[in-house]
């Protein structure tokens, strides 16, 4: 079993929500990811979600979409990004990581034997955009085999059916994408997505996480009120955009300062 | 085995299927293809397959469509058998004249039948991919004529080299966005455009131009495109007597090649052949031929042959000709190339320019710069087939839209 999921029972009993936050791998720098890592770690998240940049990032937004660019220009690849993940674990053993990206990736370094290097290196799931659970079952067997959860999306366009079948094929939990359209969008109904976590709930006993369109620590403790967990990234990629590949020190202490931001007001609930 | 020579080319061993039964209810040829999408889009592709079918067979839809193409494009395109370029190459050398149609190329086919299926769905917004300006021009001009709004992305490097082409779609009444993000060429406006669907998937119809993307696109695209091959097969037995010996296009996503080879599949002594932007040559990295040197991998919703590096990043591809500049293929290619059913060949920008002149010199005819692919690789396999043999080219669009290049390439100022 991965981390995913004792971090799940853990915090319902506390009656807490998971703060996922999510960055790019090797953005600004490859050298800043592991000390951000645990800059975020120290400002109150539970798990992290570690973008895999590609050259082609069709389901993400300008912000994330310049990230992926960023970290390109270092050539960070799947390679590097597993050895920061194996740093990461050599002073934290408990904090789940997921890597967020796209298919082609990890098929160049061959699925099985990227399944195999990310356990030895201590990946708790894998979130891939473009593999939905109708291409996915050879991935998951694969991902299970390495105690490895295939973590999948669920969308406002997803009907109740579909639901169910992603819901056979994941484990740890569900993301959903709380609105049509790319990371970053804006616009966020918390009222429609109360109805929708309760019909996806029916379905899916997974843990569900609300991710897209949470900007700041007002959004997140709204969608924290009705979801598992909270998953931040562009608004949290943008302050890593601002202030660049400069002061490393500088860019720990703002990115802690904005988790435990959110982190006070999902606990103030 | 030689490509090239027309002894090698047979069927796959075991043909025990046939082509037109393909891609199977999975979206699939084979390994290629599929649906590789954000979830977001999984519902409205299901949508989008389950009303292509049922448009697909009625009589209503087919008949609207063909009317457009006869009335609105003009086809049937021409046969035409180039007399002098035959003399000079050695075989017996026919043009599809696709050149012929509206808006300059094989490119309105498709965008006609998309647009009509998304005038069926009720959806009031346009948005389409462009490279080179065709597709964009063709989307634009069909948008107009049914009152659609019309956005058109197209990579902020190709507006610059395009210019005449993004006027001609602004003329149209249609918004282009150049696009900032990646190598800005066409692979990086697709993404924007599935970005675009994505959020406005409600009132919104992207049209892609090739056949490429998530199925059920490449089957939908194809099927609006056979009308190529289906007119040329019966216009090559009512001219001639026979099929051609071999069928030669360009393939950049390769709709133009899928168009013309469709009718061919199954007629197993007709040869195909696809030239691919060999660019500076396959072997200096400078190019755009996945199905040469490429490997299977997963981009823009297919699993296809793709040009990337060791770490499953698409890589910058390069050609002489806007319209071939792209580092994927459509899947049915990937998989036609896997049966051996297909021969590609990657056609240096140097040959293709060689053919481009030969062209106009020979027959008063100018070629758009990815047709002179096809062309070129006709004049390679012309002498391996002799006199008496039928070499079938699809001249898929015309050239007047290259000449600001091929000036430029050849230090002319205009």
């Amino acid at each position: 079993m991965s981390r995913i999921s004792p971090l799940f029972e853990q915090l319902r009993a506390q009656n807490r929500t998971a703060l996922i936050p999510y960055i790019t791998a090797g953005d600004p720098t490859p050298g800043a990811t592991v000390g951000l890592m645990h800059a975020l770690v120290a400002g109150g998240a539970d798990a992290i979600e570690l973008g895999v940049p590609f050259s082609d990032p069709m389901a993400d937004g300008p912000v994330i979409a310049a990230a992926h660019e960023r970290a390109l220009r270092h050539q960070v690849g799947l390679r590097h990004i597993l050895d920061m993940v194996q740093e990461f674990r050599q002073t934290n053993e408990i904090t789940p990581v997921i890597l967020m990206g796209y298919q082609n990736p990890i098929e160049a370094m061959g699925i099985g034997e990227f399944a195999e290097r990310a356990q030895k290196a201590g990946v708790d799931g894998v979130l891939t955009v473009d593999l939905p659970p109708e291409e996915a079952h050879g991935a998951a067997k694969i991902y299970a085999a390495a105690n490895i959860d295939p973590i999948f999306l669920i969308a406002p366009t997803t009907p109740v059916n579909r639901i169910k079948i992603i819901a056979e094929l994941a484990s740890g939990f569900v993301y959903y994408v709380s609105l049509k359209g790319v990371t970053g969008a804006q616009n966020l109904d918390t009222q429609a997505l109360s109805a929708r976590l309760h019909d996806i709930r029916h379905e899916c006993a997974l843990p569900v996480g609300v991710g897209f369109g949470i900007r700041d620590a007002r959004t997140a403790k709204a969608v924290g009120q009705v979801a598992d967990a909270v998953i931040m990234g562009s608004a949290l990629v943008q302050i890593i955009a601002e202030l660049g590949a400069g002061d490393s020190a500088t860019l720990q202490q703002k990115v802690q300062a904005f988790m435990a931001d959110v982190r006070r007001a999902l606990d103030s609930q | 085995m030689n490509n090239s020579d027309p002894n090698s080319v047979s069927m796959p061993d075991a043909r025990t299927f046939d082509f037109d039964q393909f891609p199977d209810e999975h979206g699939r040829f084979g390994e290629f293809g599929g649906k590789y999408v954000a979830e977001t889009l999984m519902e409205p592709i299901a949508e989008l397959q389950a009303a292509y079918a049922r448009f697909r067979a009625d009589p209503d839809f087919v008949r609207e469509f063909e009317t457009d193409l006869r009335d609105f494009v003009g086809r049937p395109s021409a046969m035409y058998f180039a007399a002098r370029m035959s003399e000079a190459y050695g075989a017996q050398i026919w043009f599809k004249r696709e050149d012929l149609n509206h808006t300059g190329a094989h490119k309105i086919n498709n965008a006609i039948g998309q647009a009509l299926l998304a005038k069926r769905l009720g959806k009031t917004r346009i948005i389409a991919e462009t490279g080179a300006g065709q597709h964009g021009v063709a989307t634009a001009t069909i948008a107009a004529r049914l009152g659609l709004e019309c956005v058109i992305y197209m990579g902020a490097e190709d507006i610059e080299r395009q210019q005449p082409n993004v006027f001609r779609m602004k003329l149209l009444g249609a918004t282009v966005v150049p696009v900032e993000s990646g190598t800005r060429t066409l692979k990086d406006a697709l993404n924007e455009a599935m970005r675009d669907w994505v959020t406005n998937v409600d009132n919104t119809f992207y049209i892609i131009g090739t056949v490429a993307g998530p199925h059920p696109y490449p089957q939908m695209v194809r099927d609006f495109q056979s009308v190529i091959g289906t007119e040329a097969r019966a216009q090559m037995l009512e001219k001639t007597g026979r099929l051609p010996d071999a069928v030669v296009a360009c393939v950049g996503g390769g709709s133009n090649a899928i168009g013309i080879f469709h009718a061919f599949l199954n007629d197993e002594h007709v040869a195909l052949y696809g030239a691919e932007a060999g660019g500076d040559g396959v072997e200096t990295g400078r190019h755009a031929a996945p199905l040469s040197v490429g490997r299977p991998g997963v981009l823009h919703g297919m699993r296809t042959y793709l040009m990337e590096d060791d770490d499953g990043q698409i890589i910058g591809t390069h050609s002489v000709s806007a319209g071939l500049d792209y580092p994927g293929v459509g899947p049915e290619h990937s998989w036609l190339k896997d049966l051996g059913r297909v021969n590609y060949t990657g056609i240096t920008d140097a040959e293709a320019m060689s053919a481009f002149h030969d062209v106009m010199r020979f027959e008063g005819i100018i070629p758009a710069l990815e047709s002179a692919h096809a062309v070129a690789y006709a004049k390679k396999l012309a002498p391996l087939y002799g006199k008496d043999k039928i070499l079938l080219v699809n001249m898929s669009g015309r050239g007047d839209k290259d000449i600001n290049t091929v000036a430029k390439l050849e230090g002319i100022n205009l």
